[in-house]
């Protein structure tokens, strides 16, 4: 301990003392300052040049978070699908997710991002000749715009009305299970909840007098101004994450599936068990022990690997560091906070993943 | 445990004696044998390798220059292609001697970046280029338009500053890579490219599918002096950089070509027998040979004969960059 505290105090040291010689800046001083460029793309977060750094710094890790969250999402819905495909009975099924399994794997990501990059920017109209599937939004390469709602109050009270469903969904169902389990009675818990999560909003909504204002996007001068728009690196960059992830959450779900004994299908299916009820209540809570410990790897690689948007022009959190540590030459400072970040990041999804795993880890005796 | 504590003791014991004494890179280098030049990945007329491999461009005749100077060979080169945003790290942190990369000298770049501007290469500003298509005749009508922009550079602050002097908004599309951006621009991602007027008029000769398809509009928005950089606390190299570019210029002023160097190194000029080294030991006084500037004459020719050869071909002319003599911004000290 002793020896490797020596050594890493000279390395740090060192480094400062070289830094002092090249009398280059450093301390976190200039998280404060103008940061002097636009951002393509925020997440909730208003920016421009005009703002500080650290709020720069906050834009990113928004744009990071998006798309790390909505392609895990993608990404396990899809491998799921996928995996459960490969096991299928049906020949031309299984060679198929056998087939994009393969491929996606084995094709570099970077490769892949800048293949959905170029498909979608070269191969989409420009603005001015834009295709409209539907009227009010728009297909171009520079993106999918759509009209939004404008903001009214009443979307407020129908988010607190959403997140008071949902608890109320959550405690009905636990109490549901329960009465089963003491009684036998069954209620269709899953149906009542449904109605929860989505009749709560829905009441405030038309209460409100159901206010639906468009804003509409609208072609002047070189883009679409008004609506929201999803733009090509976005895109590109959700694409390319969630398919190639996808791939690897397919083989760890079938290996999953694979792991659990065939005496159980044996026994659900001798239970009168229909074979999808059998699918969700007796062997994917089983092969889920096996899928969370490398499932959790790999929400930590799409985690990581979103760092590639630099290539396609995302503004994510590595590509706003490194225009930052560019422009004021405090790259050990700029690193430091990116390897935080990341490292707070795959910290909190271990911690919760491995939360999940203790939860539905066979209590008792070991099998 | 001993032991161990031993090995730490005697690492960290190198360390600090190697830090205690920073070598000056003229030394690393003449002990290396060649000089690890920092350039562009591949921008025509200033630093591109061609069909064959070679490095060509009038950044990287300023490292050859540095080599002929050094070692009267000027092809003890070695060349590391990097992008905006890796040039500033590869060069502080000593992966390479000298950054010779069409990079502006600013305040921040030459304070809290720990640089050296050497000196100015390149006279050069800001501009925009549009497709024809779109019909646009000046840069004010530019509002709300999506822009193809690199990161970590000058462009990028100068274009937010410009539109928001003007009252207008855009919509940037930061891509690092030079060969990406220019894909997203000429594909149509983007509506405009901005990048040094120099940079908009190598590109469009050399990357664009018909080059008559795209306008270059007439507002130059910012200065950017373009020249090589060394790190700070160096001032043996500093000062060998520095007159390596000076030679090129006052040769090209004195006449002294390439072409006719061999006769000029016989002249009875004084002026010109203080630059071939004939008279006089200025090579000393740099810590080189006194033939410095004649091989730097020799091997890579004066400054006007390198823009010749790499700017001229690209349909570039001298412009700002003239002598001043001939009412351009050229003017080196003298050389005595």
């Amino acid at each position: 301990m002793l020896a490797a505290g020596l050594v890493l105090w000279f390395f740090v040291s060192n480094t400062a003392r070289n830094l002092e010689t090249l009398r280059v800046a450093s301390g976190f001083g200039f998280l404060a300052r103008e940061a002097g460029f636009e951002i393509g793309e925020t997440t909730f977060i208003a920016f421009s040049a005009a703002d500080s750094y650290l709020r720069a710094f906050c834009v990113g890790l928004a744009n990071t978070f998006r798309v790390a969250l909505i392609g895990v999402a993608v990404a396990t819905l899809l491998g799921t699908l996928i995996g459960l495909g490969r096991l299928s009975s049906n020949w031309l099924v299984a060679k198929l997710a056998a087939v994009y399994v393969e491929v996606m794997r084995n094709v570099p990501l970077l490769v892949q991002l800048f293949f959905w990059y170029a498909i979608i920017s070269e191969n989409l109209p420009g603005p001015r000749e834009a295709v409209s599937p539907f009227p009010g939004v728009f297909l171009s390469n520079r993106g999918f715009a759509v009209p939004v709602p404008v903001a009214h109050a009443a979307y407020w009270w129908m988010l607190g009305a959403l997140a008071l469903g949902i608890a109320g969904a959550i405690g009905f169902t636990a109490w549901a299970r329960a009465r089963q389990a003491a009684t036998g009675a069954q209620l269709p818990s899953g149906w009542i909840g449904l109605a929860m999560i989505l009749g709560a909003p829905l009441a405030l909504f038309l209460a409100f007098g159901a206010p639906l204002a468009l804003d509409k996007p609208e072609l002047s001068g070189f883009n679409f101004a008004g609506g929201a728009a999803l733009t090509p690196e976005f895109a590109a960059l959700l694409a390319g994450l969630s398919i190639y992830t996808a791939a690897f959450i397919a083989e760890i779900v079938r290996a999953g599936v694979l792991a659990v004994d065939k005496g159980q299908f044996e026994a659900a299916d001798s239970l009168g068990l229909p074979r999808r009820r059998a699918m969700r209540l007796v062997i994917l809570p089983q092969a889920l022990r096996v899928i969370v410990p490398p499932l959790t790897s790999q929400y930590l690689n799409l985690t990581k690997n979103s760092s590639l948007a630099v290539a396609i022009g995302y503004p994510d959190l590595v590509s706003i560091a490194n225009t930052t540590m560019n422009q004021t030459g405090q790259a050990i400072e700029g690193i430091a906070i990116i390897m935080a970040v990341y490292l707070t990041i795959s910290l909190s999804i271990s911690a919760f993943m491995n939360w999940y795993n203790q939860r539905i880890a066979l209590r008792g005796a070991a099998r | 445990m001993r032991t161990i504590a031993g090995v730490a003791g005697a690492i960290a014991l190198a360390f600090s004696a190697g830090a205690a004494q920073a070598q000056s890179t003229l030394d690393a280098v003449q002990k290396k044998g060649f000089v690890q030049c920092g350039v562009n990945t591949g921008l025509a007329g200033f630093s591109q390798p061609d069909s064959r491999g070679v490095w060509k461009g009038i950044d990287v005749d300023v490292c050859r220059a540095i080599a002929a100077a050094v070692f009267g060979d000027a092809s003890k080169v070695r060349y590391t292609p990097l992008t905006a945003q890796q040039r500033f790290t590869a060069l502080q942190s000593g992966e390479v001697d000298v950054l010779s990369r069409n990079t502006t000298w600013t305040v921040t770049r030459d304070t809290s970046l720990g640089l050296n501007f050497v000196g100015v290469n390149y006279y050069d500003g800001q501009g925009f280029m549009v497709p024809k298509k779109l019909n646009i005749k000046s840069a004010k009508q530019l509002n709300g338009a999506t822009v193809c922009v690199q990161p970590g550079t000058t462009t990028e602050l100068n274009l937010s500053d410009y539109f928001r002097a003007n009252r207008m908004t855009f919509k940037p599309v930061v891509i690092e890579k030079l060969e990406e951006v220019l894909n997203a621009y000429f594909s149509g991602r983007c509506d405009v490219f901005t990048t040094d007027v120099s940079g908009l008029v190598s590109t469009r000769g050399s990357r664009a599918p018909n080059a008559a398809d795209h306008v270059i509009l007439p507002e130059v928005i910012s200065k950017e002096p373009l020249g090589p950089a060394v790190r700070h606390g160096d001032d043996k190299w500093f000062d060998v950089v520095k007159w390596s570019l000076f030679a090129m210029l006052e040769a090209e002023e004195m006449g002294i070509s390439s072409k006719n160097i061999e006769q000029q190194a016989a002249s009875k000029d004084p002026a010109v027998q203080r630059f071939v080294g004939a008279s006089g030991d200025i090579g000393k006084m740099l810590g080189l040979d006194n033939r410095w500037a004649l091989n730097i004459v020799k091997q890579v020719g004066n400054y006007g004969e390198s823009f010749e050869a790499n700017l001229k071909p690209l349909g570039f002319d001298r412009g700002l960059n003239a002598l001043w003599k001939d009412g351009g911004l050229m003017y080196a000290p003298p050389i005595r």
